[in-house]
């Protein structure tokens, strides 16, 4: 085995360092979602919240708290969402024959793409941790030191396998596409449902029965529940919700995204060895 | 004789219901400047990429650097580069980065990889653009940065499909000398291009090529010597009785009224029977006003043997 595909990510890391606008954007951006979002509903939500009585024992947690798991995961989403869309610039612009011209394999692409994009959303995770933490995000509360630096492993886990599976289905889109602006409406499309249908900023439980069908198969459902069990801990109380996550249902939700991952990557692999660049 | 460097047996390709190439076959021998002249659409670019595996072969026999190009697709491109008929570099790239991204892809070991670049950037003299991204390079630097980029893994045949396309003519000149120079340091080159100067100016053999058919193969000397239609334009004192006497003249094969005198249509050398002719005319006490010889071009050739000119 070669190691053509870290070629690919050398190459996706020059330009991402490189766009100084770019990186700014992509560093700044979901800090200030979570600064104005989160500052502005934790007033409201946790007015609500008040009134319903606390059961005994459970841990109440404020919004911020409870949506800054969210954010990471709902940013992650998004920069993974776009993070193929190289390759349709790549196909565009004649770059992709050289590369599928060389004899590195196809699937170092994919994975080479894979890599830059999981590389950013960590960037990213950790930015949006330190900077939570910073405007009163109650992130690993009395944990020590040791437990801080599982539980983050854990969340970069977590964000790691989510973050391959919309990866794969990027570039997969990607590289049917024939024009930016079709790849745009397809994400935003694709984007809508995914952000709606899922538990990353309200509790999905109070969902009529379909939808909360329809979260069980949403991918973000599984990293939400991830991020909040590392972050948080596995039994606290947020919007009037009791939550409480099993290692069970931790292994569950790491299950199901592997599996994702794994649908996404076959997809992806087929799609690549079948594309003609002439 | 060595074996041929590139074989080719009845090609054909399809797209849908259009051929574009309609079962070719040739030979390209190691160390040979070859060349595919004809239109756009002709099928050159469609041949170049079953060539370099970038399509796949529907029908017929392909062997590149002596390897079936349907069966050993990876280890043809070990052995080959390409500089492709568009631009296909990164333009926020620098130079060096270019083709350290290209040595990397073929997996060139890491001190021969930087050896390969100083190399290849002294060859293409950019050494002043090493570091200045590609998107600050004229054209010409560019061309000949994707030639650079195509040697570096030291191929046995260079692939170049159009490399001067919209390039100016001192840029075409330049990129025509790297080509030249390449090619003496024992490099195959496998060339198409529609612009008849360039396929006359750098081939050992030209192929014309039309409708995805080979319809003409040799030297540029040889296609023009098929031609025989070296011409001698005379303008002369008396010519009806100049046309009489030239007429079984050897070599002579038609005699045509022109504009103003007439002209003297030669099988041969027109250059080899010019001299007969004008000792002729003077034996016979004609006045020469004045003589004019033209030899065909190849554009003259190409529209011989297609029945019409070049297009684009």
């Amino acid at each position: 085995m070669g190691f053509e595909f870290f070629t690919i990510y050398w190459r996706d890391m020059i330009r991402f360092v490189r766009f100084r606008a770019l990186l700014f954007a992509s560093l700044v951006q979901p800090a200030l979602w979570m600064a104005f979002f989160g500052i502005a509903m934790t007033g409201s939500f946790d007015r609500f919240t008040s009134l319903a009585p606390l059961p005994a024992g459970a841990v109440p947690v404020p919004y911020l708290t409870f949506m800054a798991a969210g954010v990471m995961a709902l940013t992650t989403l998004f920069t993974t969402l776009f993070g193929g869309m190289g390759l349709l610039f790549d196909k565009l612009w004649g770059l992709m024959r050289e590369i599928l011209a060389s004899p590195a394999p196809r699937w170092h692409i994919l994975f080479g793409i894979a890599l830059s994009g999981i590389t950013k959303s960590y960037i990213q995770v950790m930015i949006l941790m330190v900077f939570g933490l910073l405007i009163g995000v109650r992130f690993f509360v009395g944990a020590s030191l040791v437990q801080v630096a599982i539980a983050i492993a854990g969340i970069l886990l977590f964000v790691g396998i989510f973050a391959l599976g919309f990866l794969f289905l990027s570039s997969a889109i990607s590289l049917t596409m024939e024009s930016p602006e079709s790849m745009q409406a397809v994400m935003t499309l694709l984007s809508l449902p995914l952000f709606f249908v899922s538990n990353a900023l309200y509790p999905a439980e109070s969902f009529p029965p379909f939808l909360q069908a329809a979260t069980a198969l949403n991918p973000l459902t599984y990293l939400v529940t991830g991020i909040r069990y590392f972050a948080i801990g596995p039994d606290f109380w947020a919007l009037s919700h009791h939550y409480v996550y099993t290692p069970a249902d931790v292994c569950f939700a790491f299950l199901a995204l592997a599996l994702f991952a794994g649908v996404m990557f076959a997809l992806a692999l087929r799609t690549i060895n079948r594309a003609v660049v002439s | 004789m060595s074996d041929p460097i590139i074989e080719v047996t009845n090609l054909s390709h399809r797209f849908r219901d259009t051929v574009a190439v309609d079962g070719i076959s040739f030979a390209v021998r190691p160390g040979e400047i070859f060349s595919f002249l004809g239109p756009n659409g002709a099928g050159k670019s469609t041949t170049i990429n079953v060539l370099t595996t970038l399509l796949a072969v529907q029908g017929g026999m392909v062997r590149v650097a002596g390897f079936d190009v349907a069966k050993s697709p990876g280890e043809v491109r070990r052995s080959i580069g390409i500089v492709f008929q568009e631009e296909t570099l990164d333009r926020d790239l620098t130079v060096r980065e270019i083709l350290e991204f290209h040595g990397r892809l073929y997996s060139m070991p890491r001190e021969e990889r930087k050896k390969r670049i100083d190399e290849m950037i002294r060859l293409v003299e950019l050494e002043a653009k090493r570091d200045v991204q590609v998107r600050h390079l004229s054209g010409g630097m560019k061309r000949r940065l994707e030639i650079a980029r195509g040697l570096m893994t030291r191929p046995k045949v260079l692939f170049l499909d159009e490399p001067t396309l919209g390039l100016d003519p001192q840029s075409r000149i330049h990129v025509w000398d790297y080509i030249r120079q390449v090619n003496h340091e024992g490099t195959t080159i496998f060339l198409t291009t529609h612009y008849m100067d360039e396929a006359d100016s750098l081939s050992d053999r030209i192929n014309i090529i039309d409708h995805g058919k080979i319809i003409a193969s040799g030297t540029s000397r040889e296609l023009k010597d098929a031609l025989g239609q070296d011409i001698i334009s005379l303008e002369t004192g008396n010519d009806a009785r100049a046309a009489e006497i030239l007429r079984d003249l050897p070599g002579v094969r038609d005699i045509r009224p022109g504009l103003r005198g007439f002209s003297v249509i030669i099988s041969g050398d027109g250059g080899k029977c010019l001299p007969a002719v004008l000792d002729r005319l003077r034996g016979a006490g004609i006045a020469i006003v004045s003589a004019n010889l033209k030899q065909p071009t190849l554009d003259d050739v190409f529209v011989h043997f297609t029945g019409r000119e070049i297009r684009g």
